[in-house]
């Protein structure tokens, strides 16, 4: 049996819960076709999460591209054909990007390894300053705490997530609260063992009354936790965390079926701190937010 | 003064194996120069410094060296080159695990950064001041007794923030003597 997943026009981290809602019922060696021949956009984290998506089937997943030149145009950009032809079949025209279109911060790159987070960081500080100080109107230092930022949760993927994922970094209008804030979003996706595995994997790890994906999420970003037993662990993450703070960002985790928010102090966002009972997802889906900054 | 490189492989010092790599290399070189060593790590050539490198480099490497009980060398280091990114990293991963360092400023100033009390602080400024000085220095200048200002001083001793010497003490980062140079190129 084959299952048509249909993905919504506009996908990014909220919409790819109906994406989610319509896979997670199915078994893992149910042959599904991705349907995005009618979407318009999509955020880092649609992009990241599609390829995450194929990752964790069983069986290699059919991928109708969209049918809009310029979003077909877009994905090939932000390099997700080049990786979704390895994960997925694809079916549909793919339109390809002039060599010369470069406004991307970070195309869709592939974590396995350190290495990898080592060449994510060498190509972004190239771009970001531009895009963050010229572009969002932010403070010059925030440069080198950005590309920290993304380095330690690319490095969550290296060291925690038991297999490959995803990041993509862009900028782009946020039309969801105060009318077209400019925004730089940072996302990182991979299907692997998740929060609650990692910390279950744990030396000594004894399970409480409570214990899911909700609270695995809330003892690792909120109070630092760790599988690991060096008490040097966990600072990646509450590092992204102040970072966040700083620059009145928002930082979600989504892990297996919750997602928590660090949410900015500003009113630029509604989201929920935690959401819970969500669709099971494997792995760990991470979304950055920093907002220009506004005189 | 033996000046050594110890991290041209990468541009930018980020990564846990990264870090743990350098680390490694900083420590194998300190093996060869014997017990006692003053040794600059020169960070003026990193471009980036995230928290999982700083932890392997700065907060592991002090932690080979510093200990209350029974510090297995008597190894002091300044750290030179620490820009305003570098200093949120390291100051995160010091505040993690309760310790402290000398940073030498541009100009050649001295500081303490990381976990210190007041009174160790006053101490220790007073020893840099001075260049060199005694427990009694420090007690008539905060108003200890000779004995809280010895164990004072031994403490920071331990924490490798002063030099023993005889019976006095030199602050690390005022010391004229040339010290072991290791630069982190990145």
């Amino acid at each position: 049996m084959t299952t048509i997943i249909n993905v919504p026009h506009s996908l990014e981290d909220k919409s790819f819960e109906q994406v989610l809602d319509q896979v997670a019922p199915l078994p893992l060696d149910e042959k599904i076709i991705v349907d995005t021949r009618h979407a318009r956009w999509a955020s880092p984290y649609g992009l990241t999460a599609l390829l995450a998506l194929a990752q964790s089937r069983a069986e290699r997943p059919v991928l109708y591209v969209p049918e809009a030149e310029n979003v077909s145009t877009y994905w090939s950009r932000m390099d997700f054909f080049k990786h979704a032809a390895e994960l997925y079949d694809l079916q549909g025209k793919v339109t390809r990007a002039k060599a010369a279109e470069t406004s991307v911060l970070l195309e869709v790159t592939s974590i396995s390894k350190s290495d990898d987070v080592h060449g994510v960081v060498d190509r972004i500080q190239q771009r970001a300053q531009d895009a963050l100080v010229k572009n969002l109107n932010l403070d010059a230092k925030i440069t080198m705490r950005f590309t920290m930022a993304l380095s330690e949760i690319c490095q969550n993927i290296v060291e925690h997530a038991g297999r490959g994922g995803w990041v993509a970094v862009q900028t782009y209008t946020w039309r969801i609260r105060l009318g077209g804030r400019k925004v730089v979003v940072i996302a990182v996706c991979d299907p692997g063992i998740g929060f609650r595995e990692s910390l279950e994997s744990a030396p000594g790890f004894q399970r409480k009354d409570r214990w899911d994906d909700g609270l695995a999420l809330e003892e690792t970003v909120m109070r630092g936790a760790s599988r690991f037993r060096d008490p040097g662990r966990g600072q990646g993450l509450a590092g992204v965390r102040r970072f966040v703070g700083n620059w009145d960002g928002k930082l979600s985790i989504r892990s297996g079926t919750a997602r928590i928010a660090v949410l900015p102090k500003g009113d630029w966002d509604e989201d929920e701190p935690l959401h819970e009972n969500l669709a099971y997802f494997p792995g760990a889906q991470v979304q950055i937010t920093i907002p220009e900054r506004v005189t | 003064m033996l000046r050594k490189s110890v991290c041209e492989l990468y541009s930018n010092l980020v990564t846990r194996p990264t870090g743990a790599a350098v680390r490694c290399e900083i420590e194998h070189e300190l093996d060869r120069i014997g017990d006692r060593a003053l040794t600059v790590i020169d960070f003026s050539h990193v471009g980036l410094l995230d928290f999982s490198c700083a932890d392997e480099i700065v907060a592991k490497l002090l932690l080979q060296y510093v200990s209350l009980d029974a510090p297995r060398r008597e190894v002091y280091f300044v750290f030179r080159g620490i820009s305003d990114s570098h200093m949120d990293a390291i100051e995160a991963v010091l505040e993690r695990h309760n310790l402290a360092l000398v940073t030498q400023q541009a100009d050649g100033m001295s500081r303490l950064i990381g976990i210190v009390d007041v009174d160790e602080r006053k101490a220790w400024d007073i020893i840099s001041r001075l260049g060199a000085g005694a427990s009694g220095d420090v007690a008539t200048a905060i108003g200890l007794s000779d004995d809280a200002a010895e164990r004072m001083l031994d403490t920071l001793w331990r924490r490798r923030l002063v030099i023993r010497y005889d019976d006095g003490y030199v602050a690390v980062g005022s010391v004229t003597a040339p010290p072991q140079e290791t630069r982190l190129d990145a």
